[in-house]
């Protein structure tokens, strides 16, 4: 893994406040419109939730000054863009399908915010994840399997990947994914020499050992299981992707590469022999306009035909937030938000937030270059993978790319569970580029002469 | 309210998101140019002993002239790391095995932190830190900080760095 140093060392914390200035203010800008494409007037709650989400941006910023003065100055404030985007978008919802989605997500934003912010003040160091490699693992099954306890478990549209107490309900599969991630980065930093030893060399892939095969074949039976426990299509791609992802980043070797996407295409071919929602999803991406697609009453194309209509309506640079009719699409605030701010943002505005996300994973990827340590490069490494896949996936679902899955959009969908998640993740990122960027320990040069050469007291991990 | 209105704010909110997603991109440009990039060598290709690592890329103008001696860049020559760089500014550098130590060592005879280069009076030192191996300089083991000029070997355990302009 090559290492990238930056030949001056800065903080960089004022542009971030200047550009979280910006990012406050096209999220303010997009709130108030929706109440003027819809009655005309500004949005009613406008000052609260202006006000809500400023203050929620000047936290972090300020804990950041004060913990982690050298993390990167772009990732808070295109999360507090694209969550600022999001609550837009679904207050508009609200306001056509007379529900109250909005200050939920504020107040799940609220309490992402807050858990990003104890990340970064409690966790002073990333390595210390290190030592909890395996509780992490322990953790991650634990969450996975949550949902499916008898009285803790619910199954809602479908997909058995919720737990619920009283009216609140969680998906503990979205932490499972940063868990997933401390694991497989501990794990693979120690055993990354055995991974990538010599092999047989087959058309100029390496390929490794048979017995070296054991630990992607369980990554591959797990996510496997999750998609015959749970029906849960996007969350088990996910997992193996991380998985192969992070492999791949610890040993450098293509053939793993090679190995997982077979694996990948065996386990999707055997998936929709077998599941009858996959086979829906698959028929509802190549034929959606075949009206007996169109209209089966389960799982047809109905939502993904709608989503495209909507951003064909919404042309380049869209019909104006308010104006359009997102809410004829099913779920439009969190499975289809990308098609309720294509058509009301239009082309314009889509691509102008496929940039952000775009600039949020070349961070997390940039910081793991920029770190010295090998966790914390795969950590952060696997981290902005898992978003990059989410939007992939998301994305081209909704545009019919690839056949549509359950997975949200960062930031953007409504849905506690996963905005709660991400906040975690930009917590984690900002750690981690924390100590990516931080100019290397500088003890006070001593005069040279033995007498002086002390023991030097360097920060201790 | 016009429709006028509603069309300049609705023009204007694109305009905004764009403003913010180029002044992002206008921050990270400095991270694209002004940087250096040590890559590893690969385990197929035998990098030659003593081939310097590629040039970095840097935009700013060449500094004035200065002493042909002073070492600009501490590179691994020899041991696990081979051909790994790092360049010499204006703060010491501490060389170890400890994931402290600006130049990481992957070499078991190495001490945790093993040596410091450091700038005084515009030459640079080298000092051991007490390792249980010690350092060579050239041929002659290590005592008192010495200064070291381009061209100076250290070897610590199995790995040898050169100081290069």
């Amino acid at each position: 893994m090559a290492v990238v140093t930056q030949h001056a060392a800065r903080s960089r914390r004022g542009t971030e406040l200047l550009l979280l200035v910006l990012a406050v203010g096209v999220a303010v800008l997009a709130y108030g419109m929706v109440g003027l494409g819809v009655d005309g007037e500004w949005s009613a709650g406008l000052p609260q939730y202006g006000g809500g989400l400023a203050a929620l941006a000047l936290v972090v910023h300020g804990v950041l000054r004060w913990r982690a003065p050298y993390a990167d100055p772009v990732l808070l404030p295109v999360a507090v863009a694209l969550n600022g985007l999001g609550l837009a978008v679904i207050h508009r919802l609200d306001l056509a399908e007379g529900s109250a989605q909005a200050p939920r997500q504020l107040l799940w934003s609220a309490i992402g915010v807050v858990a990003a912010t104890v990340v970064v003040v409690a966790l002073r160091d990333h390595r210390l994840l290190r030592r909890y490699t395996f509780v992490a693992m322990a953790a991650s099954l634990v969450l996975l399997l949550l949902p499916l306890l008898p009285v803790l478990g619910r199954t809602i549209n479908g997909a058995r990947i919720w737990i619920g107490v009283g009216p609140l309900s969680f998906q503990p599969g979205e932490i499972a994914k940063i868990t997933l991630a401390v694991f497989f980065a501990g794990y693979l930093v120690t055993a990354r020499d055995t991974l990538s030893l010599a092999g047989r060399r087959v058309l100029g892939l390496r390929l490794p050992r048979g017995r070296d095969l054991g630990p992607i074949l369980v990554a591959w039976a797990g996510s496997v299981g999750v998609l015959v426990l749970q029906r849960d299509l996007g969350t088990s791609l996910l997992f193996f992707g991380l998985f192969v992802a992070v492999l791949y980043l610890a040993t450098e070797r293509v053939s793993w590469i090679a190995i997982g996407l077979v694996l990948f295409a065996g386990g999707a071919y055997v998936a929709y022999q077998l599941f009858g929602h996959v086979q829906q999803r698959v028929s509802g991406w190549l034929d959606p306009f075949d009206p007996e697609v169109y209209d089966r009453a389960a799982g047809g194309s109905y939502q993904l035909v709608q989503g495209l209509f909507g951003l064909a309506n919404g042309g380049l640079t869209g019909t104006g937030l308010g104006r359009g009719r997102p809410d004829i699409v099913p779920f439009a605030n969190s499975d289809f938000v990308l098609a309720s701010l294509g058509e009301e943002l239009g082309l314009a505005g889509l691509f102008a937030v496929l940039a952000l996300y775009l600039v949020l994973v070349e961070r997390g990827l940039r910081t793991a270059i920029g770190v010295r340590d090998g966790f914390g490069k795969l950590l952060a490494g696997g981290l902005a993978f898992t978003v990059a896949l989410q939007c992939f996936v998301v994305a081209g679902g909704v545009l019919r790319v690839i056949p549509l899955t359950g997975l949200t959009m960062p930031f953007l969908a409504a849905g506690g569970s996963s905005l709660l998640t991400n906040w975690i993740i930009i917590g984690l990122l900002l750690r981690i580029s924390d100590a990516a960027r931080r100019p290397a320990p500088t003890p006070a040069p001593a005069p040279p002469g033995p007498a002086t050469s002390e023991t030097q007291i360097v920060r201790t991990v | 309210m016009s429709e006028l209105t509603y069309t300049v704010l609705r023009l204007g909110l694109l305009v905004l998101l764009w403003v913010l997603v180029l002044a992002v991109v206008g921050v990270l440009r400095r991270d694209v140019f002004g940087t250096r990039v040590v890559p590893r060598p690969s385990e197929g290709r035998p990098a030659g002993a003593g081939r310097p690592p590629r040039a970095a890329r840097d935009d700013r103008p060449a500094p004035p002239p200065e002493d042909r001696t002073v070492p600009r860049q501490v590179v691994v020559v020899e041991g696990p790391l081979r051909g790994t760089g790092l360049a010499l500014g204006s703060a010491p550098v501490l060389v170890g095995r400890s994931p402290d130590c600006s130049l990481v060592l992957e070499d078991d005879y190495a001490s945790g932190r093993h040596l410091r280069l450091f700038p005084r009076d515009g030459r640079w030192w080298v000092e051991d830190l007490g390792s249980t191996n010690g350092t060579l300089l050239g041929r002659e083991p290590l005592g008192a900080p010495a200064p070291v000029e381009a061209g100076a070997q250290l070897r610590i355990g199995r790995t040898v760095l050169e100081l290069r302009r």
